[in-house]
């Protein structure tokens, strides 16, 4: 008897010293980058390009680029993740194109994230000939970020009831004026909310970029969506390993990875306390 | 009067279809995606098998395309290399990621689980260059130190970080899993006299089975697919590993540091195209059975 | 006094994928008469009055067969427009759904959706509608209050009110009651027995005392058959069949 339990409070002692390690590397995570990072960032920093060969200066240029790049990302992947929901869960039967359309879904969100990379080079970049630009690195993001949306939207949809899509049919609503009239309004604001977590994802990409209009260093801003841009992600890759002078940057590289995990975190946690809100004043 | 109420009806039966129709091809992009990207990649891989005996580039160690002598596109070592650092990588996360999950869905307080679960999400979020980069500075210089290598960029340091970003994947798909266990089946097993541990042990983790496999698999694509983190962590050493302490290099690095400087329409070119094809393959596989056994489990649930 | 039928069904054979769930039934309901279909749970009844409007149209692997007539035209076939029928046909349902809006919204959501934009229209439509429904005296200072503020009666009123709203022939009902306290279910009963005056109203009830005091017509179901069909006073008093003597006496249910 005595023995049973010794054992169980073993083991019980083995499975919080996991959950403790995850959690202490976490930390320790986000304390290095936070205190080493925090001592590079300053307005300057967030506000000025690179100078001297990217020893000194900021990073402004980056920033904006994968402000710019995301856009194109949400232009492309929100209202199509929200047609494909919107197809799967209001229209789609039960049958086997359903099934292959979602288990292709499934499968596109575990392609890895190189592989999208070499997809648009081959279908933004050369045969729809957009170049390296924020045009081509955009789409190609906005496909790899496809599933989730699609998977978050869907989500939304399940939250509205179906007896609002039945009160409205019984009042002489046709299938589509239903949707628009009684489910699009409570499942938009949740299907934002999902895809706008897809973006931060996406944001956060380095791979997919890399080939497709991310650059190494540009004295200008990009000054339209067909030219190349700097990233954050890619800066950062950059700064770590590419860089003639490693070691003298590593400050402006702790700072720009404390401004990209700030940014994709910040809008996490902004879309994941919506979302609960959200839950918590749904009436139905 | 009644004609012209048939057309109005006619019409508006046209539109609900052509709207219907629009949301359907938006509903098979997926399906025109995936295809899409096996397809290109196909078609942009096989020029290099014109030159390149499908053999020598799966069985051959040595990838040295731009050598002036001979060029030679063999892939083992990054095949080996992928497979390793994936494997380091599941040996550590699948027992951490069970506990840590086994933790939270029977021991921990629901407070705690509420703290918690928000956390590893964070590290969910966090972005690959972002671990790479944390690779560099913060592990590889432990690793140095404690194995006496000169750098810390290795293999081990490649799984530690993959292990990292597999774990969120392997927690919640694992949790859930312990969490639709039939109370029943604890209950009987409790009032039995089994102790919580041993339920634990015994009856929730054999039942939850599948859908833990599926989550070890689940991390196991995304470890095999990941680029970043073994591009900035592990060396980038074309030779073939002979252990956790090697440099390698692996499929994804390698495309990543090459494709950037390659000439368009060479074989070096496509002989990359023909790497990501074998990544996008292997990686579907571990999917599609990860997605077998998941939906299994889920009809057995029903 | 004279019978019109206003919905008559005509061997009408109901299949969800390859079970049989409505097995060959004839009934007419009356025009300006309240007509219940009783029985035990599961017998079939929410899904026969469903095919009035045809909101079975959207479940998945249902198929029906036979002739479901609304003033003598056949509403069971692929070119009927099942918009136009539902809005001649009205539903109220078993557990009240108003929309996440306003009261006024609710009501004035048919119309929009049948596309009236006059807002004078609307809201005199509105008022008609819930003074109909006996909610105007409890909710017309309070029109742009959320539908959901409303005790679960008055959710139920509001959904009949909306369904109103369209200007339908027929409302059918389907268990309105069964998620209502009895003190609003007794306010309900009563509304349906007034709304017979200018509608034809088909009711589902599990309640057979509700049937008995709201119905002038009882159609008894079991197991997908009309057991038998009559004046009410004649099913509760004097029934043909053995088994609904034995169900309405609560020998099974």
């Amino acid at each position: 008897m005595k023995k049973k339990k010794i054992i169980q409070l073993l083991g019980f002692l083995v499975l919080r010293a996991c959950l403790y390690t995850v959690l202490a590397i976490i930390f320790l995570f986000l304390y290095d980058i936070g205190k080493k990072g925090g001592g590079a960032v300053s307005w300057e920093f967030l506000t000025q390009p690179p100078r001297r060969g990217m020893t000194e200066g900021g990073i402004f240029p980056a920033i904006m680029g994968t402000f710019l790049v995301t856009m194109v990302t949400a232009v492309l992947a929100i209202p199509l993740g929200m047609f494909a929901a919107i197809y799967l869960n209001e229209y789609a039967k039960q049958n086997r194109l359903t099934r292959v359309i979602r288990l292709s879904i499934r499968n596109l969100s575990g392609v890895p994230s190189i592989v999208y990379g070499l997809f648009g080079v081959i279908l933004f970049v050369n045969i729809f000939r957009f170049g390296t630009s924020i045009l081509s690195a955009g789409m190609t993001l906005g496909l790899l970020t496809l599933p989730w949306t699609i998977t978050a939207s869907e989500e939304a949809l399940k939250t509205v009831p179906n007896s609002y899509r039945e009160g409205a049919l019984a009042l002489g609503a046709t299938k589509w004026q239903a949707i628009r009239t009684n489910v699009l309004p409570y499942a938009i604001p949740g299907m934002l909310t999902g895809t706008v977590l897809g973006l931060a994802r996406a944001a956060g990409e380095t791979a997919p970029i890399m080939f497709t209009g991310a650059a190494f260093y540009l004295p200008s801003l990009p000054r339209s969506l067909g030219d190349q841009f700097m990233a954050l992600p890619y800066h950062l890759y950059i700064m770590a390993t590419q860089h003639h002078a490693i070691e003298q940057v590593r400050p402006l590289a702790y700072g720009t990875a404390l401004v990209l995990i700030v940014l994709v975190l910040s809008i996490n946690m902004g879309a994941i306390v919506t979302r609960y809100r959200m839950r918590r004043k749904r009436r139905w | 009067m009644v004609p012209k109420r048939m057309r109005e009806v006619r019409l508006s039966r046209l539109k609900e279809e052509g709207i219907k129709a629009f949301f359907f091809t938006n509903g098979v992009l997926a399906v025109v995606v995936l295809v899409g990207i096996f397809g290109l990649l196909l078609s942009t891989a096989i020029p290099a098998f014109k030159e390149i005996p499908v053999r020598e580039f799966l069985a051959s160690k040595t990838w040295d395309p731009t050598s002036p002598e001979k060029a030679q596109y063999g892939i083992l070592s990054m095949i080996v290399s992928t497979l390793m650092v994936t494997a380091g990588a599941l040996l550590i996360a699948m027992p951490v990621g069970l506990g840590v999950a086994s933790y939270l869905s029977d021991v921990a307080h629901w407070r705690v689980r509420e703290v918690v679960k928000p956390i590893i999400e964070i590290l969910a979020g966090i972005p690959s260059v972002v671990v790479g980069f944390l690779g560099i500075v913060l592990f590889g210089p432990v690793i140095a130190k404690i194995f006496h290598t000169g750098h810390g960029l290795n293999a081990a340091n490649g799984s530690f970080l993959l292990a990292i970003m597999a774990l969120p994947t392997i927690i919640s798909l694992s949790e859930d899993s312990l969490n639709a266990v039939p109370l029943s089946y604890a209950e009987a097993s409790l009032a039995l006299g089994a102790s919580r541990w041993q339920t634990l042990i015994r009856v929730k983790i054999p039942a939850a089975l599948s859908g833990i496999i599926a989550s070890f698999m689940l991390g196991m694509g995304r470890a095999i697919g990941e680029t970043m983190t073994v591009l900035m962590a592990t060396g980038n050493a074309r030779s073939f590993p002979h252990g956790f302490l090697d440099s390698i290099r692996t499929m994804t690095a390698n495309i990543a540091i090459e494709l950037g400087e390659v000439p368009y329409h060479t074989t070096h070119y496509y002989g990359l195209f023909a790497i990501g094809l074998v990544l996008f393959i292997l990686t579907f596989i571990v999917n599609l059975v990860a997605d077998v056994i998941l939906s299994k489990y889920q009809q057995r649930e029903q | 006094m004279d019978i019109t039928p206003k919905i008559e069904t005509r061997d009408l054979n109901f299949y969800y994928g390859r079970s049989q769930v409505l097995k060959s039934i004839n009934l007419v309901c009356a025009e300006h008469h309240v007509t219940a279909i009783i029985g035990p749970s599961g017998c079939g009844k929410s899904t026969f009055i469903r095919t009035f409007n045809r909101m079975n149209d959207v479940i998945p692997g249902a198929r029906v067969e036979g002739q479901i007539l609304l003033d003598g035209e056949n509403i069971n076939l692929p070119a009927v427009d099942v918009v136009e029928l539902r809005r001649r046909v009205g539903m109220v349902f078993q557990k009240p759904n108003p929309f996440p809006k306003s009261i006024f919204d609710n009501v004035a959501s048919g119309l929009r959706i049948n596309g009236i934009k006059d807002r004078a229209m609307i809201e005199d439509a509105v008022e008609k509608s819930l003074k109909e429904a006996v909610l105007w005296d409890e909710v017309k200072d309070r029109l742009r209050e959320n539908a959901f503020a409303l005790s679960g009666g008055q959710q139920q009123r509001l959904c009949i009110a909306r369904a109103l709203a369209v200007k339908p022939e027929a409302i059918l009902f389907d268990e309105p009651c069964s998620a209502i306290d009895p003190v609003a279910t007794a306010k309900i009963e009563d509304l349906i027995i007034k709304l017979k005056k200018n509608y034809t109203v088909v009711i589902v009830t599990h309640n057979m005392q509700q049937a008995a005091r709201v119905s002038d017509y009882t159609a008894f179901l079991m197991l997908g058959d009309l057991i038998e069909f009559d004046k009410t006073e004649k099913i509760f008093t004097n029934p043909a069949k053995r088994l609904t003597e034995d169900y309405i006496t609560g020998r099974f249910g």
